[in-house]
């Protein structure tokens, strides 16, 4: 590691953009890391799509973030030239793949928000957020249902694969609260209309989570304890080997392109 | 990897400006939903369709390759089935 890190002034509306961006690029990350690994070549191709989705969403937000911030930062800074500290991602979204029914309920659980999410977002007051929502509502709403078919199958199919399912949710719901939650630099956002206040989608989140799940036959843990800290820059141990990975290149060689 | 489980499908897409959707390629999947999402994260990646269909691979029926001489060879002398016997008046002018 060779390349400093950049420094970002992080106004309530850059630091808004950058954490949908960083939610975007490191779950994509996560499903590109399937490309080539997938259970058959079917899946693999729909795990390269939704990542790649994912990635024009992140590249859109980062350079809207960039053109608020109005420094010298640009998409590729942020992705490449932050420290992990720096990135706002939720930690669901770092979680390792595992297997593929991890990596399914991750999708699904996630899905699930963010096709609420940019569907309440094409109505922001931001033109280009409300933009970039229109054409990323579309993109999640194809990922909640995939992942919602695979869902069903892997929880209704066999003994393995509902072991294997009802696992990676008991691990991962505590991961789940964070995206219903807002700080002091998201409150002003939401009264002025530039952002949606995430707890109003709670309860229809809850609702397409609990259908899909019971119609797999799985359960939604018990415990309402949830993790936080993505959000302010206090990852698991996850991201850094992520992050030493996507961004090897420019930290050895500062500015390669090819 | 397909399991001998995994059954295959084939898929038509109709594309943009298409009449008629068309044989594009062929499928693993285990039911008709994972197949028609399957088709569309595989074929359609490039914009290339509005429509799709998925069909099993069992449900075609296929001519036999070693009768395709009493299939097809009874057809080849009858050139005059072709509409290519007619004069074409010069007022009708292109086709």
């Amino acid at each position: 590691m060779t390349t400093a890190s950049i420094s970002v002034s992080e106004t309530p509306l850059v630091l808004y953009v950058l954490r949908r961006a960083d939610d975007a690029l490191i779950l994509g990350h996560r499903l590109s890391e399937w490309c080539g690994h997938a259970p058959m070549l079917e899946e693999d191709m729909a795990l390269a799509n939704m990542a790649l989705d994912l990635l024009g969403q992140a590249r859109e937000l980062y350079s809207y973030a960039a053109n608020v911030e109005g420094k010298a930062n640009d998409e590729d800074k942020f992705a490449y030239l932050r420290d992990v500290r720096q990135y706002r991602n939720l930690l669901l979204l770092e979680q390792p793949n595992g297997d593929f029914a991890r990596t399914i309920v991750r999708q699904f659980l996630y899905s699930a928000f963010a096709d609420l999410y940019w569907r309440a977002m094409m109505n922001s007051a931001d033109a280009m957020l409300a933009a970039i929502a229109a054409k990323s509502e579309k993109e999640s709403a194809y990922h909640l249902r995939h992942s919602s078919e695979w869902m069903v199958r892997l929880g209704d199919g066999t003994e393995e694969s509902h072991g294997r399912a009802q696992g990676a949710i008991d691990d991962l719901w505590s991961f789940t609260g964070e995206m219903f939650g807002i700080d002091a630099s998201e409150r002003d956002l939401i009264d002025t209309g530039i952002a949606v206040d995430p707890a109003s989608l709670h309860p229809q989140w809850l609702k397409t989570v609990s259908g899909i799940v019971s119609e797999a036959t799985l359960a939604l843990p018990k415990s309402d304890w949830m993790q936080q800290g993505g959000r302010s820059g206090r990852h698991s141990e996850h991201l850094g080997h992520l992050l030493s990975e996507l961004q090897s290149m420019q930290r050895m060689f500062p500015g390669v392109t090819w | 990897m397909a399991t001998p489980n995994t059954p295959l499908w084939e898929v038509f897409i109709r594309s943009r400006n298409g009449l008629a959707h068309k044989h594009v390629g062929s499928l693993h999947a285990t039911d008709a939903t994972l197949a028609l999402q399957a088709a569309r994260d595989i074929y359609t990646r490039r914009g290339e369709g509005l429509s799709i269909w998925v069909v099993p691979s069992s449900a075609i029926t296929a001519s036999d390759p070693s009768e395709k001489g009493m299939m097809f060879e009874p057809a080849e002398s009858k050139i005059y089935r072709h509409p290519t016997f007619y004069e074409v008046p010069e007022e009708v002018g292109h086709m």
